[in-house]
Order: C-alpha cells, then structure tokens, then sequence
C-alpha cells in the first residue's frame, strides 16, 4: 500500500544510516526528501509541514546528536511520529447492548459507499456472527438501488428497499423499524455520494442521522484522494461528526497518504481498509502495522494473520510426519498449493515481506497462470498416479496434458520437479542439509 | 470564454454550418440553447471559482513569494515536480525583469498553467463512419455518468445517432445505470447478461450501430485499478476486438479522472495510455473544492488533453474544458 512512500524513505536514510554522527544539514536534507516524499503520497501540505518540524525537532534534540547510531535514531522517530500520527491500535466498531446497531455511511460520489456497505456485511456477519441488514438510501444515482439489492443478497444481508420514489430520510426511519421487528443485530445504511459542499444533500444526511440516531458513522474515503481529502473530511466531520474512515481501493498502487490526513485534521481513526473487488478483500485497519510498513519493515502481522487463517495444526502435523517419511504425494502438493492461494493474490503476499518493497524484487511478477496449469495438470490424474507418481509412464502423459490442456513437455517437467522437491524433503527430514546449489543448477536449466 | 460543444467535436459540416436540427421550431431551441448556454457559463465559473487568490504576489518578491505559490499548486494537486517546474519558470522570468507588479506576474502565471495544459489535439474527430468512442478509467470515477451525457449532447445538441455498448458488465447493476442514461438522451443500446465478455458486448454494439447507420458509437467498460494486470489486459482485448471490425477503430479513448484524485493520477493516465493509447482526458467531479492539479500534471508529463470536464450532476454540467479558465481555477482562493 504504501510501498512507495517506503521506498523512498529507505533511500533517504540509508544516506543518514550509514553516518556516524548528524549534522543539522543532514536533517535537513533529510526532512527535504521526507517531506517530498509525503507530499508525493498525498499528505496534505499542512499536515507534512507539521510533521516535518515536529521530527526534525525531535532529531536535532540531544537524544540524537552524539548517539551510537544517529541513522537509526531517525528512522525511529519517523517511525514513531507516524504511527502516532496515524493513531493507537486498531480499532472496531462498539456495538449496542440494544440492537440493531446501527451504521451509517457517508461519502463522495465514487468512493465505493455501496460496494463497503455489503464488504462490512459480509466481514461482520464473518466475525461476529451477527445478522445484518442494509438500508438502501441512495434514490439518486441510476441503479444504485439494484446494485446495492445484488451486492447485498452476495454478503448474506437482507437488503431493505423502497425503490427511489421515497424520500431517503424515511425509507431510513422505515428501515430501523423493520431491523427492530426483525431482530437483526446490525443495521448498516448505505446512502448516496454526495459533495461535502452541496448545502442541500448534505443537509439531508443530518436529517437521516437524526432518524436513525446512529451508533457509528463512518465516511468512506478513496485512497487516491488528493489534498482535497482534507476539506472532504473536516466538512463532514462537522455535518455529521462521523467516528471512523473506511479506506478504499488499498490494493492500488496509490501511496494512500490521505489516510494520515484525515487522521490528522479531524482525530478520526481509520477503522477499515479495502482492499479488492472481491466481497472478502476487507479487513480491519491497522495504523501501527501501517507506520512500519511505511517504513519498509514490512508487514509480517498481516501475512501470519493470513496464514493462520488458512492452517490446519492437524493437518500440517500429519504432512509433516508424511515429508520425512518421503510419502510426500501430489495430493499433498495440490492441497498445499490450494491452501496457499486462499490467502490471496501471491503478488500482494510478496508486498508484505519485508525489504521486498525497496528490492529489485519488487517488479517481480508472479503468473498466477503458471499456478493454474500446475493445478490443471495435477487434477488431471487419477488419484492412483497421484499418491504414486512412478505410476506415470508414457501414455498417461499424454493423457494428462489432454486433460489439462498442457503439452507432454509440461506435465515432464512438473514431475521431474516434484520428483526433486520430494528428494529436497526427505533430506532435510533425515537431518542432513541438501546440496542446495546443485538443486539451484539443476532447476535453472 | 468557455468552448461550446460545437467547438469540441469536429464534425464536418463545414465552417459555420450548424449541426442539422431535428427540431421543427428551430428559433426556439436556439434561444433556449443561448439560455442554457449562459447558465452553463455562470455554473462553470461558480465551479471553477474565477476569483484569483489576491494574496498571491503581495509584498516584495522573496522566497516567501515563491514558496506560497509553491503551496497553493501543491494545494492543488499539480504535484511537486511540475510545481517546482512552473514555479522555476516563472522566478526565471521575474529576475531577467519585464514581469513587474502583482498583475503581471499573475498574468504571466496564468498563462504558463494553461500553456502547459493546452497540450496535442484536445478536439474529437467524429468524421468517422462510425466514430467509435471508448471509455476506460479507474473505479468510482465517472464513466458511465460521463458516457450518458456525451450521448445526450450528441444526440440533442449536434442531432447525431447514437449507440451505445454496455461493456461493463462487472459491476452489479452497471448495465441498468446505463439503460438509465440511453432511456434519457433517446438512444438505442446494447447490452450483455452480468459477468458475460465485455469484448462482445463492444462488438455487438459495432455490429449493430454499423447496421443502424449510427453516427457515433459509446462504449462503456468496467472500472479498474491500473495496477490489476489480469484487467488491463482485458480492456487491450476489448480495444483489439473492436479494431477488428473497424481497423482505425476505436477513434478517441477517454479516460475520465476524479478531480479529487491525487498524485496518483499519473501513474493511471500512464498505465491506462500503456494499455490502450489514452486519446484525451474528462476531468469529473469539478464541482466540489478539488482543482483537480492533477490534469496539468497528465498534460505536461504525458501531452494527454483534457478534453470535457464535469461540473455536476445535471446534463449541462459536462462541458468542454478550456485551458484559460481551468489556470484561473488552479490559483482561485
């Protein structure tokens, strides 16, 4: 997300890094390409002003000057001021003692209200089990309603609508009424983009406020937003003085600054972040996690988090008995391969490895289509040739590249492969470290 | 002076010849024209708020000049390497002399800004038999409103016939939005079921326009981040299916930006031009307090025009950008 910015900060102190002592003029050279950087990213001016002073405050004071490794001193108060800029732990959502809980979103046009709406649904529902409706309030953009109806109905929420002949503010009232009746734990109201300086609509969303009395409002800012995210949020802060952000469209390669915009001109912590068209690509936000991101540390909570989401300790433990015994089959390689995929895209996993963002690395480009043949060509045998390999002769090979769709050459070099890889394991299995750069010349032809 | 549509598109009926007009009390639709015309002007000018920040040149000529200027670009959007290119400019000029008093130097601003944004051809061909007109950008940004109304303009101000291909058929509910807008400027329109190929659907819509005789056809696709490859090279493939029937084909690629996006922009307007050669830029969501800086940036690093800009949320509020007025915007309090 914020590799970028990372990027560039890397390079500006691993100047200051490699330096024993700090002079003012190294400060400020280093601020200078701070503050670019962030300027770059978005901050607004005001807020990279403030902050910049505020760390080369902190870098010229005595803890600094005449310190073992002044470098590192720096990158730590960056690192420091940044997370507080960017506020404590993660947050969530309180919910009532008396549901339905109510949400209200709000937002410009564009920022994905709707598509969060059924995102935060669906994670709620995940999370906490509860049962969750949405209110459709946007009568005015063209099938928004219908959009709402079928993103909704995908994150398991009942959608409650009136069309778009009603006044927004009483299908509102009329969909707290009907979330009481119908139990539901939580009420989220979707309502229509608006300009935070168009008087009228935005006197509307006061007025739907008043209805529904809210337990949280979160206003949906798009990552990409620029110096403007800050007028955007002050005014709608003072509307209707909501208590989190939603960021979206994180998986972009924008540099996200306005989140420390908003954070640092209204207070607001950033609750959710977004981060894909899929309905479960959202997740709660983490601005310590993000602070050492920015830096470049990488963000290894979130990959374990991943991981573990997706592990099996029973499971795991029999595949590791199997890998030393050497009884490492296909099926196992298939159900590993399919394990790790669930935890998302391979090219946004790799962005979360530390000093990958500032490596040559970082053009790398996974072809998840490569993964989609192995899959393909594995599938295509019997689970006979799958528990044993040796079984695969000539015709079956070609068999299998028919039924994949693959050439013999493939489905032989996937085999000659997981014949090496199964060798590599039983090795390390038997306590004995394998001649790697052998294996390394051997896979490079 | 702001462009009239007129203006925009070049469409050749010859000089001065005014687009043939289905109306049979012509008089009247020309008075209401001029009115709509004027409050349009006024609308534009409230948008872009043509007042220039007095305070700009105030005082002596000193660092503290430069670097207030260098904040309100920055303030919006124009990014730090073409703020420090415009500012450096204009400083130059300044100390060779020449350049005296706050007036002039807000003159000469003025103009370096629209300089750099009037950039390449920022004019639609429609001479075309069809002219085939593609919309791309990132999610959340416009397309689809902006198609709408580009089809209500050519439709009722410039009497073409129109179709329209609904391309996207990602997004819940897309192709109804569209349906909306075609229903609205009178437009035949072609569509396919949800999740169907988008590539299709742009061939349909040729197909059919082509058999119709339509003047010009709109293709609206699905919003996308510039960084999913997987999609980029989807909207190459629609772009190549579209060639196939007509190899000059498609004839303008406009790529609609949100006003309030940031530095980010470039990087879309790069990897949009990378996929599928970016012809011009529409500038949405001018009606709120982003300057949209983010245009000049496009303009000056990759010579891609603004061509219309969007002021609202009414027909009339899609209007052809003019450079002049779009400078005075950028300083403007």
């Amino acid at each position: 997300m914020f590799d970028a910015l990372s990027e560039k900060l890397q390079a500006t102190l691993s100047d200051v890094r490699q330096r024993g002592t700090l002079t003012e003029d190294d400060v400020n050279t280093a601020m200078r390409e701070i503050r670019l950087a962030l300027l770059e990213a978005d901050v607004n001016f005001k807020v990279v002003k403030s902050f910049t002073a505020r760390v080369k405050e902190r870098a010229l004071g005595a803890d600094v000057l005449g310190q073992l490794n002044p470098g590192q001193q720096v990158v730590k108060i960056v690192h420091d001021e940044l997370a507080d800029l960017m506020g404590g732990a993660a947050a969530g959502i309180a919910f009532s003692p008396r549901p339905p809980t109510v949400i209200l979103m709000a937002g410009l046009q564009g920022s994905g209200k709707t598509t969060a709406t059924a995102k935060l649904a669906r994670h709620l529902r995940e999370q906490h089990g509860s049962s969750v409706a949405v209110a459709a309030c946007d009568v005015y953009r063209p099938a928004a309603v219908d959009q709402l109806v079928k993103v909704g109905a995908q994150a398991g929420a009942d959608v409650y609508e009136q069309g778009t002949d009603r006044d927004p503010v009483d299908i509102a009232g009329w969909a707290l009424d009907r979330a009481k009746q119908e139990g539901k734990d939580v009420l989220i109201v979707d309502t229509a983009g608006r300009l935070h300086v168009d008087a009228d609509l935005m006197d509307e969303l006061v007025r739907i406020r008043k209805v529904v009395r809210p337990h949280a409002v979160l206003l949906v800012v798009d990552a990409m937003t620029g110096q403007d995210a800050v007028n955007v949020a002050e005014q709608f802060a003072e509307a209707v003085q909501f208590d989190g952000v939603v960021m979206t469209k994180l998986d972009g390669d924008a540099r996200g600054g306005a989140a420390l915009s908003v954070k640092a001109v209204t207070g607001k912590p950033i609750l959710y972040a977004s981060t894909g068209e899929k309905l479960d690509q959202f997740e709660r936000f983490h601005p310590d996690r993000m602070a050492q991101r920015i830096l470049g540390m990488g963000d290894v909570m979130s990959l374990i988090e991943k991981a573990q989401s997706q592990f099996d300790e029973k499971e795991a433990k029999d595949l590791e008995r199997r890998l030393r015994k050497g009884e490492f089959t296909f099926e196992d390689f298939l159900s590993q391969l399919r394990m790790m995929r669930r935890m998302g895209p391979l090219q946004s996993l790799l962005g979360m490895i530390p000093g990958f963002a500032g490596s040559q690395l970082r053009n790398l480009k996974v072809d998840e289509r490569e993964l989609d043949r192995v899959q393909a060509i594995i599938l295509s045998m019997t689970p006979e040739e799958r528990r044993r390999p040796e079984l695969i002769n000539g015709s079956r090979r070609l068999r299998i590249a028919k039924g994949s769709g693959t050439s013999v050459q493939q489905v032989n070099q996937l085999i000659k492969q997981f014949g090496q890889m199964r060798k590599l394991m039983q090795q390390v299995g038997r306590g004995r470290m394998p001649d790697i750069g052998a294996l390394m010349r051997q896979a490079g032809r | 002076m702001a462009r009239d549509w007129r203006d925009l598109f070049i469409t050749g009926d010859g000089p001065g010849a005014a687009a043939p007009d289905p109306d049979p009390e012509p008089e009247r639709k020309r008075r209401g024209f001029f009115r709509r015309l004027r409050e349009n002007l006024a609308k534009t000018r409230q948008a872009l708020g043509a007042e220039i920040q007095a305070t700009l040149f105030e005082g002596d000529l000193d660092a503290e000049t430069w670097e207030r200027l260098e904040e309100a670009l920055i303030m919006a959007d124009v990014g730090a390497a073409t703020t420090a290119r415009v500012v450096g400019q204009l400083e130059q000029e300044a100390e060779a002399g020449g350049l005296e008093g706050g007036e002039a130097l807000t003159r000469r601003l003025t103009e370096l800004l629209a300089e750099l944004a009037r950039t390449g051809d920022d004019r639609i061909d429609l001479r075309h038999d069809p002219t085939v007109i593609l919309m791309v950008g990132v999610n959340g940004t416009g397309k689809t409103t902006t198609l709408g109304k580009i089809a209500w303009h050519l439709r009722n101000e410039l009497g073409r016939t129109v179709m329209i291909g609904a391309a996207d058929t990602f997004r819940a509910a897309a192709t109804e939005q569209l349906e909306g807008w075609a229903k609205r400027a009178g437009v035949p329109i072609v569509t396919g079921p949800e999740g169907s190929d988008p590539g299709a659907v742009a061939w349909d819509a040729i197909v059919q326009g082509r058999a119709q005789g339509c003047d010009v056809i709109l293709v609206d696709t699905a919003g996308r981040l510039h960084t999913q490859d997987d999609l980029m090279a989807e909207l190459a493939k629609i772009r190549r299916v579209i060639a196939k029937q007509m190899p000059d084909a498609p004839h303008e690629t406009l790529l609609t930006v949100d006003a309030t996006t940031g530095q980010n922009g470039l990087r879309q307007a790069r990897l949009f031009a990378e996929a599928v050669q970016v012809d011009g830029i529409v500038l949405t969501k001018l009606d709120g307090t982003a300057k949209g800086g983010i245009a000049l940036a496009i303009a000056g690093e990759l010579g891609i025009p603004v061509k219309l800009i969007g002021v609202g949320e009414a027909l009339e509020d899609l209007r052809p950008f003019d450079a002049d007025d779009f400078a005075k915007a950028l300083l403007s309090v």
